[in-house]
């Protein structure tokens, strides 16, 4: 039986979405759903790479919301407020569920013998031009997902997410020289999980 | 195609790739990036891996402005724990 449509335009502006949300109408946080839980699940996985974690991770996101609306106070957009609310819930769930991330601080933090480059091809992709399909998406979300989450999260937040080294370095209890040494073991081996790919392509003239 | 880049010399490539981290962060001083294009120019695997790692970060810089959709069953499973009917 086809659901009924609810009409959304209402709440297109953000005003207007904060004050139904601020109301406690079930629409509002419809909306709210509907606009931003893409983009936190797709956030979430990124830090957590398992999908059942993601979940849980956006579920609690929209739940704190919900709960903590009044406290929003409007100084950055709803959906910034939204996804730092999701990188706090994957940053807990990384330390509760994995011994290891909350250990590796002692990781040694110098570029290692296995991450030094292997594949020596050059690439025939321009970034700059390049429109990002579907399957270069799923190459570049499956080679994160097979950092270790160490190293992973440390990617994720500075170059996906854009902190800066201080602020990467703040939210993970981390020094800032491990940040820069993790950053770049990141970039190494993603380099070298995508050029198994990239190598490969455009190479059959 | 050629691998002649075999790293031998194994402190010489951490080191290299050391100062690649700099480069690429833009934290080197003008004179050392001088320093640094020396045996990047002597060495063409060299040059591929900067080049590369250089994309490698260009696109996962466009990855954030990809769109994205939520698989339906994880949609209805959260509007069930919000308790909201679609």
């Amino acid at each position: 039986m086809p659901e009924p449509k609810i009409d959304l335009s209402v709440y297109d502006s953000e005003s207007a979405l904060l004050d139904g949300l601020r109301a406690g109408e079930p629409d509002a946080c419809t909306c709210l759903l509907k606009r931003f839980a893409p983009l936190v699940y797709a956030k979430a996985l990124r830090m957590v790479a398992d999908p059942d974690e993601a979940e849980g991770v956006l579920q609690l996101t929209f739940i704190k919301a919900c709960e903590k609306i009044d406290t929003f106070e409007g100084r950055s957009g709803l959906g910034t407020w939204l996804y730092r609310i999701a990188t706090n819930e994957a940053l807990m769930q990384l330390r509760r569920g994995h011994a290891a991330f909350a250990t590796l601080d002692t990781l040694d933090e110098m570029i290692q013998p296995a991450d030094l480059p292997q594949n020596l091809h050059a690439w025939p992709i321009d970034p700059a031009r390049a429109a990002l399909n579907e399957e270069l998406h799923g190459q570049l979300e499956r080679a994160l997902a097979l950092l270790p989450a160490s190293l992973r999260v440390v990617f994720v937040l500075r170059e996906i997410e854009g902190l800066s080294t201080e602020a990467t370095a703040a939210a993970l209890d981390l020094g800032e020289s491990a940040v820069k040494v993790r950053l770049h073991r990141a970039r190494l081996r993603l380099r070298e999980l995508l050029a198994g790919y990239l190598a490969m392509e455009g190479d059959g003239s | 195609m050629t691998y002649s880049h075999t790293h031998d010399d194994i402190a010489r490539c951490q080191e290299l790739l050391g100062q690649l981290k700099a480069y690429v962060d833009g934290e080197l001083a003008a004179e050392l990036r001088h320093d640094l294009e020396l045996p990047l120019a002597d060495c063409p695997d060299c040059r591929v891996v900067f080049d590369t790692l250089a994309k490698t970060i260009m696109l996962y810089h466009t990855l954030d402005e990809t769109p994205v959709e939520l698989p339906p069953d994880v949609e209805s499973r959260l509007s069930r724990r919000l308790n909201l009917s679609f």
